[in-house]
C-alpha cells in the first residue's frame, strides 16, 4: 500500500494492477475476428453451393418430385355397357350401390380398429358378427395402406344420413357411391348372360398379359362367364382419370384436369326374353337344355339350361356356403348343358348321315332296305338291336327317318366307314366349336381313328362304327353343335355360326382383335358342306317332315294340329349299354341311367324360321317327352302375337280357304 | 427537425445500419411467415405483436451500458445455473424434454438466457486478465462454460446446449488461444465423440444421425422431413414459385414449415435469387456486427460483440444446413425468420447489446 501506481488519487487504490497493451489487445482480437470471418466466408460458400446444387442443378428433379408429390391421377371406372334383348327389354343393368370404404392410413389411431368396428356397427345396426368383424380387422391390418377396403355394402338411405351425420367420429370411413350389374330376370338367362364379379388374381394376370391392366384401374368387376365374359372389352369401355392436387395426407385440394371416362357400349343379344322365360318353364324340374334359334342367320332366341342359379349372387360376392352348394350340387347347376354339356346325338343325326350317304352314292333315294330286329356284321354274331324288337321291314330312307329305323343306319354307317362319318359329321360342325360367342363351350367328340388310338391305345374295329350310325358309340355332342347341324342342313350346307349378340358381324371379329393381338381374325366359312347336289339335303329334310307329318312318324302325335308344318326328328340316348339278352326297361333302372331324351325341329317346313333343340336329361324316349316342348318352343315363337313369324302363311291359309 | 431525428435515435442508443438490416430481417420474416403459415392471420399478427416485443427489448438492452452488463454478467451467470439446476428438479415436462420453468406467471426457458449470459461472462473473465489469454485462465472459462451445459444436455437439449458452449467457445477463441491448445482440443473432442455417442446419446438423438447421413433409407418416417425439405429447396429453383404459390409447404409436405423448417419455404416461394437476397442480408448485418467489434473500446466489449456476432452466424449456419441436408436435424430455429418468440426476442436482445457497445462508446471518450 505504500507505493502509489496510481497517478490518480481521486481514484480508488486497485488491489491487483493489470499491466495491458490495449492496441496489442485490439491488434489481437482484430487477427482472430478475421480470420473467423474468412471462415465465416468459407462456411458461407459451401451453404450457398449446395443451395445452388439443389435449386439450379438438380432443379428438373427436385421439381419432379414435388409434382409427384402433390400431383395424383385417380382413375374413373366407366359405366358399364348395359345389355338388352331383341326387343330392347332391360337384361343388364346398373344399380347405384352405396357402400361404405375405409383407407386403412386414415384410420384414427386413438382408438382400435375393433371398437371402431364395433361402434359402426351399432350405429348403422349393420349385420355384423364377430366373424365379420375379425375378418375386416385383418383385411385393414394386412392390407395397403392407401387401398380402400369396403366394410359395408348395400347401404340404405336412412344409414348414409346417419352415417353421414357422425362421420367426424370414424376418421378414414367414408361413403362411395358405386354402380353395381344387376340381372333383374335373375336366373332366367344365367348360362347365356353370364354375370360379373370381382376382379381376381387371375384376372388380373390376364389383364396384365394383355396389356389392359391401366383400362381396369378403376374397374372393380370383370365379365366371369357368358357375354359380359365374351364381350367384355366392348361392354367396359374406357377408363377416365381425374388430374388432382393433393396435401400431405392425401386429401383432394382440387382438382387440375378431368378426362371423363368412356361409357362401355351397350349390347343386344339376339334373345327373346319371353321366349327365355317359356324354354325354362317348360324344362320346370327337369334337367336339360333348350336352344331355339333363326336356321337364317344362326340368332339364338332361346338359350335355356336347367338347373340354373342367380347371376346376382356372384356380382355382390357369393358366400362360400352358396358357391359350395353350387358345386356340389348333383345336378351341376354351373354346367351349361347349352354348350358345355356333351350328350349321345341318338337318332336326331339320321337325317345328316343321310346327306353323307347320297353324296358318297351309298344308297340313293329309291333304296330298298329291309330292317330286321337286329343288325349283325358279316361273319359276327353281336346283334345291334333296333329300338323295335320286331323290325320294320321294307323300307326306303325317308320311311327310315320317319320311323328312325336303326337297322338301316347301322347298315349306312358300316358302309361309309369311320373315316367317312368323321369327315361329314366334321363338316356338319360337330367336335368342332360352333363360333357361338361363348367362352364355355366344348367340343364333345366327334370319334375319329386317331381319338380311339390316342384315348385308348385301341384299334378301331368295324364294330365301333356301327352304334355311330345311330348317334351312340364313342359320339357326344352339344346341343349347340345339334343344332348348328341341322341349321346348315336346313339352309343346304351354308355354314350358319350360331350367335347372341346381335351384331356379331361386326362385334366378334372386334372382340377377337382385342383378345388376340397376334393373329388374324379369320371370318368362318360360308359354305359348311360340299355336296354334288344340294337336293340330297332335301331328303334329309323331307324325312324329318315325315317325322312329324307322316303315318308311322315319330313326332306326329306332339305335333297334332299346329297353325304350321313342322317337321324334326327324335333321339333316345342309352346312358348304359343294354345287354345282349336283355331288354331296356326304364322303370326298373336308376333315374340317373335312363334315356336322355331329344328333339330337333324346324318350322315352317318351306320356308323354315325357327330351329329348336330340347335335350332332356333322363327323361326316356325323345318323341314322348322331348317333342312336345319342342313344339311348345315353336308354338310360342312362330304364334306369339307380340311378334307373329308367319302371319304371311296364315293369309295365304286363309285366302285358299276362300 | 432531421438533426432532432438524428439525436433523438442517439438518446435511444441504437445503432442505424445495424437497425436497418435488423428490421429487414423482421419484415422478411412476417412476409415468410404468412405463407409458412397458410395464410393464417392470427399467427401472423402474433408474430408481428412478437416483433414489436423484440424491438423493445433490443433498445432497452442497447441503452444499458456495457459496463452494466460487465459487472453483473457473474450474478446471472449464478442465476441461471441456480435456475438449470431447478429446472432439472422440478421442470416442466413438455415435448419430452426438460426445459421450461414455470414460474405461475410466465414459462420461460434459463437456457435462453444463458445464450446472453453465457458469452457476457467468459467476456467479462477474460476482460479481468491479459490477453492473449493464458493456458490456466482458458482451462477455468472452459469449466465455466460446460457446467451449465452439461445441465442443459441433461434436459436434454442437445441443439441449445451445442449453441450456448460455442457461443462461450468463441470468447475463448478471441481471447487469443493458443492455436495449439485449439487443435488438441479439436483432437480431443474427435476422439471423445464416439464415446458420446455410445454411452451419453438418446435413440432419438441417434435416429437423427443416421437419417442425416442417409435420409432415403426411410422416406416415410425419420428421412420424411429433409426428403421433403430438399424437395421444397430443390424445385423453388431460379426465382421460385412465388409468394404464397409454394406446393410443399402449403400441402403439408413440410414438417414444421413455419418454425425449423422456414427457410424450405422461402427458397421453395423465392428461389435461389431469394436466397441470395437473404443471405446478402444476414452477410450485411454480420458485418454491420463485426465492424462494431472490431471498433470496440475495452477487452469485454470487443469479445462480447464478436462472440455474439459469430454465434449469430452459426445459428445461420446449423439451420440453413440442417434444412438444406448439409448437417443432422438439430432443432435450432432460423434466427430472425422462424416463427416464435423466444428466439427472435433472445437474438434481439443481443443485437442492443452489439448496439450498446456501438453507442456507448462516444459517451465514454468525453
Amino acid at each position: 500500500m505504500t507505493f502509489n501506481f496510481n497517478q490518480d488519487p481521486s481514484r480508488p487504490l486497485q488491489q491487483r494492477v493489470i499491466f495491458r497493451d490495449n492496441i496489442a489487445e485490439a491488434n489481437l482480437f482484430k487477427g482472430r475476428i478475421l480470420i473467423a470471418l474468412s471462415v465465416v466466408i468459407l462456411m458461407t460458400v459451401a451453404l450457398i453451393y449446395n443451395l445452388y446444387d439443389l435449386q439450379i442443378v438438380r432443379y428438373e428433379s427436385f421439381a419432379s418430385r414435388s409434382n409427384s408429390n402433390r400431383i395424383k391421377i385417380i382413375p374413373i371406372a366407366p359405366p358399364r355397357g348395359l345389355i338388352y334383348d331383341r326387343y330392347g327389354n332391360l337384361l343388364a343393368e346398373n344399380q347405384p350401390l352405396y357402400e361404405i370404404e375405409v383407407i386403412p392410413e386414415d384410420i384414427d389411431r386413438g382408438k382400435t380398429v375393433r371398437n371402431t368396428l364395433i361402434e359402426l356397427k351399432a350405429l348403422l345396426d349393420l349385420p355384423f358378427e364377430e366373424k365379420d368383424i375379425d375378418l375386416l380387422v385383418d383385411k385393414i391390418r394386412l392390407g395397403k395402406k392407401f387401398k380402400p377396403i369396403v366394410v359395408a355394402t348395400k347401404l340404405t338411405e336412412e344409414q348414409i344420413a346417419t352415417f353421414s351425420v357422425n362421420q367426424y367420429d370414424f376418421s378414414g370411413f367414408y361413403v362411395q357411391p358405386k354402380l353395381k350389374r344387376f340381372y333383374p330376370f335373375g336366373s332366367t338367362l344365367t348360362h347365356a348372360l353370364g354375370y360379373v364379379a370381382r376382379i381376381n388374381q387371375k384376372d388380373v394376370e390376364q389383364l396384365e398379359r394383355l396389356n389392359k391392366t391401366k383400362n381396369y384401374a378403376a374397374t372393380q368387376d370383370i365379365g366371369k362367364q357368358g357375354v359380359e365374359k365374351y364381350y367384355e372389352d366392348i361392354l367396359h369401355g374406357t377408363v377416365g382419370y381425374k388430374k388432382v392436387e393433393v396435401d400431405s395426407t392425401g386429401r383432394v385440394a382440387r382438382t387440375i384436369e378431368f378426362a371423363p371416362p368412356t361409357p362401355g357400349k351397350d349390347i343386344y343379344l339376339t334373345i327373346d326374353i319371353n321366349l327365355q322365360k317359356k324354354a325354362q318353364e317348360l324344362l320346370g324340374e327337369t334337367k336339360g337344355a333348350i336352344v331355339l334359334l333363326d336356321p337364317n342367320n344362326g340368332e339364338i332366341l332361346a338359350f335355356a339350361s336347367n338347373p340354373s342359379y342367380d347371376p346376382n349372387m356372384f356380382v355382390r360376392g357369393i358366400l362360400s356356403s352358396e358357391y359350395n352348394e353350387l358345386l356340389n350340387n348333383p345336378d351341376r347347376p354351373l354346367i351349361n348343358r347349352v354348350s358345355q354339356g356333351g350328350y349321345a346325338p341318338a337318332s336326331t343325326i339320321k337325317p345328316l348321315m343321310t346327306v353323307m350317304g347320297l353324296n358318297e352314292g351309298l344308297i340313293t333315294p329309291k333304296t330298298q332296305f329291309f330292317g330286321g330286329p337286329y343288325y349283325s356284321l358279316p361273319g359276327s354274331k353281336h346283334k345291334f338291336r333296333d329300338w323295335r324288337r320286331w323290325g320294320h321291314g321294307w323300307m326306303d330312307v325317308y320311311r327310315a327317318i320317319e320311323i328312325s329305323c336303326d337297322t338301316f343306319f347301322y347298315d349306312l354307317a358300316f358302309k361309309a366307314g369311320i373315316d367317312n362319318i368323321n369327315k361329314y359329321m366334321g363338316q356338319f360342325g360337330f367336335g368342332r366349336h360352333s363360333g357361338i360367342d361363348l367362352y364355355e363351350e366344348s367340343l364333345a367328340n366327334l370319334p375319329s381313328k386317331q381319338w380311339k388310338q390316342g384315348r385308348f391305345k385301341q384299334v378301331w374295329v368295324p364294330g365301333d362304327t356301327v352304334p355311330i350310325g345311330i348317334g351312340q358309340g364313342y359320339w357326344s355332342t352339344t346341343l349347340i353343335q345339334l343344332v348348328k347341324a341341322h341349321a346348315i342342313l336346313i339352309q343346304h350346307g351354308r355354314n350358319i355360326i350360331p350367335h347372341l349378340a346381335l351384331n356379331y358381324a361386326e362385334m366378334a371379329p372386334l372382340e377377337f382383335a382385342i383378345n388376340n393381338p397376334r393373329q388374324k381374325y379369320v371370318p368362318p366359312k360360308e359354305t359348311a358342306v360340299e355336296v354334288t347336289n344340294k337336293g340330297y339335303f332335301d331328303v334329309g329334310m323331307k324325312g324329318m317332315y315325315l317325322v312329324i307329318n307322316g303315318p308311322e312318324g315319330t313326332g306326329r302325335r306332339a305335333f297334332a294340329g299346329t297353325k304350321y308344318k313342322a317337321a324334326g326328328k327324335s333321339g333316345t340316348a342309352q346312358i348304359i349299354t343294354i345287354k345282349q339278352d336283355q331288354h331296356y326297361n326304364a322303370s326298373a333302372i336308376a333315374k340317373e341311367h335312363r334315356d336322355n331324351a331329344l328333339f330337333v325341329a324346324f318350322a315352317p317346313y318351306e320356308t323354315p324360321k325357327a330351329l329348336v333343340g330340347v335335350i332332356l336329361e333322363n327323361a326316356g324316349g325323345g318323341s314322348k317327352f322331348a317333342a312336345p316342348i319342342a313344339r311348345k318352343m315353336l308354338d310360342a315363337y312362330l304364334l306369339d302375337p307380340a311378334h307373329p313369324q308367319i302371319e304371311i302363311q296364315d293369309k295365304k291359309a286363309e285366302k285358299t280357304k276362300k | 427537425m432531421i438533426n432532432r431525428l438524428i439525436n433523438t435515435f442517439k438518446n435511444l442508443h441504437v445503432d442505424v445500419p445495424l437497425l436497418i438490416g435488423v428490421i429487414a430481417l423482421m419484415c422478411t420474416s412476417i412476409v415468410v411467415q404468412y405463407s409458412a403459415t397458410n395464410e393464417n392471420v392470427d399467427m401472423t399478427m402474433s408474430q408481428i405483436i412478437r416483433t414489436f416485443v423484440a424491438l423493445a427489448a433490443m433498445l432497452v438492452m442497447a441503452a444499458v451500458s456495457p459496463k452494466f452488463y460487465a459487472r453483473w454478467a457473474y450474478a446471472g451467470y449464478a442465476f441461471c445455473t441456480v435456475l438449470l439446476i431447478l429446472v432439472l428438479i422440478i421442470g416442466h415436462v413438455g415435448k419430452g424434454a426438460e426445459r421450461w420453468l414455470d414460474l405461475g406467471i410466465v414459462r420461460f426457458q434459463p437456457a435462453e438466457f444463458l445464450k446472453l449470459i453465457m458469452p457476457m461472462t467468459i467476456a467479462a473473465f477474460f476482460a479481468k486478465r491479459v490477453l492473449p489469454a493464458k493456458f490456466i485462465p482458458c482451462i477455468i472459462a472452459f469449466g465455466m462454460i460446460m457446467f451449465p451445459v452439461a445441465l442443459i444436455v441433461l434436459q436434454p437439449d442437445l441443439g441449445t446446449a451445442v449453441l450456448i458452449a460455442v457461443s462461450g467457445c468463441f470468447i475463448i477463441y478471441l481471447a487469443g488461444l493458443n492455436w495449439y491448445l485449439i487443435l488438441s482440443g479439436a483432437l480431443l473432442f474427435a476422439l471423445y465423440a464416439p464415446i458420446h455417442w455410445f454411452f451419453f446419446m438418446y435413440d432419438y438423438q441417434k435416429q437423427r444421425i443416421f437419417t442425416f447421413l442417409n435420409p432415403e433409407s426411410d422416406p416415410l418416417h425419420s428421412g420424411y422431413n429433409i426428403i421433403q425439405s430438399k424437395i421444397a429447396i430443390g424445385s423453388g429453383g431460379m426465382v421460385g414459385k412465388g409468394w404464397l404459390h409454394g406446393t410443399q409447404s402449403h400441402l403439408q409436405f413440410l414438417p414444421e414449415s413455419h418454425t425449423d423448417f422456414i427457410f424450405a419455404v422461402f427458397c421453395e416461394e423465392f428461389g435461389f435469387a431469394g436466397v441470395l437476397f437473404l443471405m446478402s442480408l444476414y452477410a450485411a448485418v454480420i458485418a454491420r456486427c463485426a465492424y462494431i467489434s472490431m471498433h470496440a473500446q475495452n477487452t469485454f466489449e470487443r469479445l462480447l460483440s464478436g462472440a455474439l456476432t459469430l454465434t449469430f452466424f452459426f445459428y445461420i449456419f446449423v439451420n440453413v444446413g440442417m434444412v438444406s441436408g448439409l448437417l443432422p436435424v438439430v432443432g435450432v430455429p432460423l434466427p430472425m425468420i422462424s416463427y416464435g418468440g423466444t428466439s427472435m426476442i433472445t437474438l434481439s436482445a443481443a443485437f442492443g447489446i452489439i448496439m450498446a457497445i456501438s453507442t456507448h462508446r462516444k459517451k465514454q471518450q468525453y
